[in-house]
């Protein structure tokens, strides 16, 4: 069957795809989006933690033919995203976010794309949240869309939003000061 | 596929490629810079070996023994090979050549079953097809004629005398040396005289200690990607944990010259150990070389637990002796390892376990033994901590008791016995680097404790997610008692008993768009843990030069090693340090031709790189790096070693086997809500001595996730296996628990950095000691809160409620 | 496969009507596990996402039942209906993790008929009825009628389930939940309890320790005539030690438990019984407060 759906922003079809395919193999497979991981394809993980019309869900749980028509961010286009919501507006209609918003990533040369990313990635790097990076995308979803929700969140409401978010190397403390960090930065450029 | 967007043709999409690094500051050694891949894991485009993807790809699938024991009569593949879109189906009689089974140290394990499967979840046909539902599908359509046979799944059914054996005819190195047959590895450790010893003791404790089989459950399920070459051979892009070892084992089985097996590290999504034995290297490969087409396989969470070795449960027996004024007499222990059915790392996990036994503690007499069994069990090989772990948990269980037989506290008991630099092993080795056990078992006891109630402390609701069963809201505060309890332990770093344990360097130094640039080529596997951060970071110490590109891992360059062991930064580290310092020899021999006229101290002073210039020891610039170098490139591959080691005695376990120890000690603050049987722990401190934090930040990271796992290992993590049938009970991310981030506390972390002079820039391995202390303290503290003796992990409700 | 994706009610009872084997997926839950680890493969899954009103929730006109479409998210019902329906508020946050709580619903719930659905405790002991709906007709099943056995319900090859019809809680309500982890986890048992002080009585729910999910009728009969007897509902004394004792080992009495891999059935039993005794606790002083429980004890 075919599928047509908004990724990150633009529409995308995928062709032949098999019913019982979930969306995130049609993302990973089909797109070319393989940032949404395949940790464990029964929502126990949260790996392949997307936004679907706003929502964080496992991208793994949701079958392909249940996104036609509906609107899907992945971590590829979380930088994007992050953007235009600084810009205030996080529906994807008001082109590019401004600078001013980012003032944060002024840590030079130590990545390839330096300033292209949202706070919430510049601050996994920076607080040492990414070992193997697996976990890595998905946490940077889910995350993110906390702090959309709650600027200031105190810890245990960031130890409940991360919850279905497994990590294995580092014992979520660095995760933890990560997404403090991301609150701090995004509170004083704001 | 037909819409799958376009790719290069020509290679796989999404393989490696060089990470740049540069720096403004000097981001040497000893300072957190930041990895060099970051960017690529946060946005995504990082390339996982599960991410690979190639114009005209084929799914491979593994179809997988049902049975944990049996024979297998016929196998009929006929339906599966003619469903549209299969294009190979495999089984033991289409492998190419005479060698036909491949492993670590013995070579026991078929590359698909041969007649006989030996452990539930085997692997025993192949196939490849256009979609992995395709593949699946006709995987379900082999049929494998089995008989079912007996199983043995513990030492008494595998050691009795009408045991099946799992490898009858037996020819490999230890088999001459074993009791039984179903047993892999023995070692016997005798020093001093225990009989003596007992006599003084004034008190002795005796304990059986069990540990449950537990899972690396890394978040990147095995997977790779084969591209067959046109020369023949086959091109594999990989995660694994050591790329020359799993070319070692490869390459014969594919009837290849290694040349023409070349293989590149694919991103690898943790590892732990799991990655050290081969998975579906060589079933991709030889999907790819019969259709000649790339195939990809990626192992579900599922197939995962199938798919790799595990920790080796372990039952152990120990009797401690001590003096009334709180000296220990004597130590004995009997530690029983379950191999499951094929050898893997086994002896060396038994060589592990047998000369760590004693704990980091002064024992003159001692009586060790180990075994390693063969079952029907899942094989079981490396993880993080590699028998160490075993025996840390019962040995410190005995000192609790022993501390408390005398009346003592625990922590001060631990300090009377601890070792220090020139301590004696049980084998005999002379410990001789710093072993600051006393002072960090003081350092952990002096942090803070964390506030009592916390979940009162909110105000006047009670805050369930700081109390045991978080929001099941189990308990308002009822039933809940605080315990506290303490552990250390000593790991040994890299490889051992007389293995020659070495790596490989590759390193470039070159001017580019007027800037040196140092490139370093290992293959060294980056599993998570950073290496590659460190290695530009001595690439600067070194070179003096603040852009290091970082080549990708493949076997165009010699080995590396193991991502195992907490080996690879002393011994890659060492390496690349070692080469670099043949890079400055040469550049300076360079310099000296050049400018070495111009100024005397190009032939008298010492000089250094440093900031891309050549610097004398006073600082006086001689020459930019650029001008030295010109339009030469200096270009050198090295071997490095770090001192060897000796096998240990077969009789008495005596010989220098090891080449550095670790330790880490915890403190764990837990709540036990005793009623239900439920635990939170509050806090998990820790304090290593690292020798040398080349990275504090990653440093912090490893010590941080080492000892979650071990929180996990004490309270949920355990693959459950039928005793009866010897099936796998558990193998999914629903039963197989691993903590989540409400299950893991604060973990403060205290580093020590006491040189170890004979290690490069006096380091020590971080990354296995903390799995070590973490479960002991946190049973320690259950203990404590409960009075409950809990002789087992994982500590499960039912223990803490009798039921 | 086939991929059904009816737009509106009438044209998913008609697809269903059509194709009885057709396996309804809404949050994707359950079924898409299945579907991932080869487990099921129905020949029609037939998407409810694009059914709005299931997403929907009212009150129904006397105030006394909460009409829950069966997609609503348990992340909503969190939210929106902690006051309401606060055993079920308190069970939705059990659920799984956010992610999980974003697509799951109490008709997922239902549908798969697991004794370990975080929901059925809460439902039997708030008391409800599912309104199950096929071309045939509508049929309102009282919930204690609707666990069949082991993962089956009473739903007929061609019927989905439309809405679940909760009372809306008349006193203070609570929900426990035992797992081996402390967030992702599947119960190991669990207990809801609510009281009824419009009725004077209180009803209870048990989930993962019998085949089905089940009340514990012998032990709310106790309860209910001890309360009774003792002028506990007027008075609103404490309730002694020995009734809750009672009350908790009757609890346990009505498992059914088996042993498996996440728990032993002798601890399911213990701690059934533990939980009875705690929650009685909690929502009896609630009562005791006045309050009609906004679920003390519960988070931000």
């Amino acid at each position: 069957m075919r599928v047509t759906f908004t990724v990150n922003g633009r529409e995308q079809s995928a062709d032949d795809v098999w019913e019982g395919e979930s969306l995130l193999y049609v993302l990973r497979e089909r797109l070319g989006l393989p940032g949404s991981k395949n940790a464990c394809e029964q929502g126990e993980c949260g790996s392949c933690t997307v936004r679907l019309d706003g929502l964080p869900v496992c991208a793994c749980l949701v079958a392909a033919g249940q996104v036609e028509g509906r609107e899907v961010v992945t971590v590829e286009g979380l930088a994007e995203h992050a953007r235009e919501r600084a810009a205030g507006c996080a529906t994807g209609a008001c082109g590019t976010g401004l600078d001013e918003a980012r003032k944060w990533a002024a840590r030079p040369s130590d990545g390839a794309a330096g300033g292209d990313l949202a706070p919430i990635q510049q601050a996994f790097i920076d607080a040492g949240a990414v070992q193997c990076g697996f976990c890595t995308p998905g946490l940077l979803v889910a995350a993110d869309e906390l702090l959309e929700r709650n600027p200031e969140p105190s810890d245990a409401d960031i130890r409940e939003a991360l919850s279905g978010n497994l990590c294995r190397c580092t014992g979520y403390e660095k995760i933890l000061d990560a997404v403090r960090l991301a609150a701090a930065r995004t509170g004083e450029a704001v | 596929m037909d819409h799958a967007p376009t790719r290069a043709m020509s290679a796989p999409a999404g393989t490696p490629v060089g990470l740049s690094q540069g720096s403004h500051t000097r981001g040497g050694v000893g300072e957190s810079t930041l990895r060099p891949d970051g960017t690529l894991k946060v946005t995504g485009e990082f390339a996982y070996a599960s991410d690979l993807w190639h114009e005209d790809m084929l799914w491979g699938c593994t179809l997988r023994s049902p049975h944990a024991h049996a024979e297998i009569r016929s196998i009929d593949v006929s339906e599966a090979l003619a469903q549209p879109g299969v294009h190979a189906v495999l089984t033991y009689d289409d492998l190419p050549c005479e060698v036909r089974h491949y492993g670590l140290e013995i070579q026991d394990t078929p590359a698909l079953a041969q007649g006989r499967v030996r452990y539930h979840g085997e692997p025993v046909a192949l196939v490849a097809a256009d979609h992995p539902e395709t593949a699946r599908r006709a995987a379900a359509k082999i049929r494998v004629d089995y008989a079912e046979l007996p199983v043995v799944t513990d030492e008494a059914s595998a050691t009795a005398e009408d045991a099946p054996l799992l490898h009858p005819g037996r020819e490999d190195h230890h088999a001459g040396h074993v009791p039984h047959p179903n047993i892999v590895h023995r070692q016997p450790i005798i020093r001093g005289d225990v009989a003596a010893a007992r006599e003084r003791a004034d008190v002795i404790v005796t304990g059986e200690y069990e540990v449950g089989m537990q899972d690396q459950a890394f978040l990147g399920p095995e997977s790779g990607l084969a591209v067959p070459a046109e020369d023949g051979g086959v091109d594999l892009y990989i995660a694994t944990q050591w790329l020359h070892s799993d070319l070692r084992q490869i390459a014969p089985v594919l009837g290849l010259p290694e040349e023409k097996v070349r293989m590149t590290l694919s991103g690898v999504g943790g590892a732990f150990g799991g990655r050290e034995d081969l998975s579906m290297q060589i079933h991709a490969c030889l999907l790819a070389l019969r259709t000649g087409r790339p195939v990809k396989m990626v192992y579900n969470r599922f197939e995962s637990f199938f798919g790799h070795v595990h920790r080796h449960p372990a039952k152990l027996h120990y009797e401690h002796g001590a003096t009334r004024d709180g000296k220990i007499t004597h130590m004995a222990c009997r530690i029983v390892l379950d191999g499951g059915a094929y050898a893997s790392s086994s002896p060396a996990v038994v060589g592990n376990a047998s000369s760590l036994s004693a704990g980091p503690y002064v024992i003159d007499n001692v009586d060790i033994e180990a075994i390693a069994l063969y079952t029907n069990n899942p094989p079981c090989g490396a993880m993080r901590g590699f028998g160490a772990v075993q025996a840390c948990f019962a040995y410190e269980a005995q000192m609790d008791r022993l501390a408390a037989e005398l009346d003592m506290d625990p922590v001060e008991f631990r300090q009377l016995n601890a070792m220090s630099q020139g301590a004696v092993m049980p084998t005999g080795q002379e410990v001789d680097a710093p072993a600051p056990v006393a002072e960090l078992l003081r350092r952990v006891k002096a942090m803070p404790m964390p506030p009592e109630k916390q979940w009162e402390a909110a105000g006047e609701a009670v805050d369930v997610r700081e109390l045991p069963g978080g929001l099941s809201n189990t308990t308002h505060g009822e039933g809940v008692v605080r315990g506290v309890g303490y552990a250390v332990g000593i790991k040994n770093v890299g490889f051992s008993e007389g293995f020659d344990d070495y790596s490989t360097a590759r390193v470039r130094l070159e001017v580019v768009g007027g800037e040196p640039v140092a490139v370093v080529h290992t293959a060294m596997a980056e599993v998570g843990q950073g290496g590659i951060t460190v290695h530009a970071q001595i690439a600067r110490t070194e070179l003096g030069v603040a852009r290091v590109i970082i080549d990708p891992a493949d076997t165009r360059v010699g080995s590396a090693g193991s991502t195992s062991a907490s080996r690879q930064t002393y011994v890659t580290g060492g390496a690349v340090k070692h080469t670099c310092e043949a890079v400055r020899e040469k550049v300076l021999e360079l310099g000296r031709a050049r400018f070495g006229t111009y100024h005397p101290a190009w032939a008298t002073a010492e000089l250094l790189l440093e900031g891309g210039k050549v610097v004398t020891d006073g600082g006086e610039v001689l020459a930019d790096l650029a001008e030295v170098l010109q339009d030469e490139a200096v270009d050198i591959e090295r071997e490095w070693r770090h001192r060897p080691t000796v096998a240990f005695d077969r009789h008495t376990g005596q010989g220098d086997g090891h080449v550095q120890y670790s330790f880490a000690a915890h403190r764990a603050v837990v709540e036990v809500d005793t009623e239900l049987g439920m635990v939170k722990v509050i806090e998990l401190a820790c304090a290593q001595d690292v020798g040398k934090a080349v990275n504090p930040l990653s440093v912090a990271g490893q010590i941080q996730g080492g000892t979650t796992q071990g929180l996990g290992l004490a309270l949920m993590e355990e693959i459950v296996v039928d005793p009866e049938t010897a099936k796998v009970r558990n193998p999914s991310f629903t039963d197989y628990l691993i903590p989540t981030i409400l299950d893991t506390p604060s973990i403060p972390v205290d580093v020590l950095e006491l040189a170890d002079e004979h290690a490069p820039y006096g380091l020590r391995g971080v990354g296995e000691a903390p799995t070590l202390s973490s479960t002991p303290a946190v049973v320690a503290a259950i203990r404590q809160a409960t009075g409950l003796a809990l002789n087992r992990v994982p500590v499960r409700p039912e223990h803490l409620t009798g039921t | 496969m086939d991929f059904l994706r009816p737009a509106s009610w009438e044209e998913a009872l008609a697809a269903k009507a059509e194709h009885p084997t057709a396996v309804p997926i809404a949050g994707g839950t359950d079924v898409m596990v299945e579907i991932n680890f080869d487990h099921r493969r129905p020949e029609y899954l037939l998407d409810l996402n694009r059914i709005g009103e299931l997403s929907e929730w009212e009150v129904g006109a006397d105030g006394g039942t909460v009409r829950l479409g069966a997609s609503v998210s348990y992340t909503r019902i969190m939210e929106q209906l902690r006051d309401r329906l606060p055993g079920l508020a308190l069970a939705a946050h059990t659920v799984g993790s956010p992610q999980i709580r974003n697509r799951g619903s109490v008709g997922g719930n239902l549908g798969a008929a697991s004794p370990a659905g975080d929901a059925h405790p809460a439902l039997l002991s708030a008391g409800a009825e599912v309104e199950v709906e096929s071309v045939r007709g509508t049929r309102l099943i009282p919930v204690e009628e609707f666990y069949t056995g082991v993962k089956r319900n009473a739903l007929q090859p061609d019927e989905l389930i439309r809405r679940v019809h909760i009372k809306t809680a008349d006193g203070p309500q609570q929900f426990s939940k035992v797992g081996t982890r402390n967030a992702m986890v599947i119960a190991v048992c669990a207990f809801g309890l609510a009281l009824h002080p419009r009725t004077r009585t209180v009803k209870t729910g048990i989930g993962s320790a019998a085949p089905t999910p089940v009340r514990a009728a012998v032990a709310e009969d106790f309860l209910n005539a001890a309360l009774d007897e003792g002028g506990f509902w007027d008075s609103g004394k404490r309730i002694t030690p020995s009734i809750a004792q009672k009350f908790a080992e009757l609890c346990s009495a009505a498992c059914n438990p088996i042993d498996d891999v996440r728990g032993s059935a002798k601890y399911r039993r213990h701690a059934v019984g533990i939980m009875a005794r705690r929650t009685l606790g909690w929502a009896w002083e609630s009562y005791r407060d006045g309050g009609t429980s906004k679920g003390e004890a519960q988070c931000a």
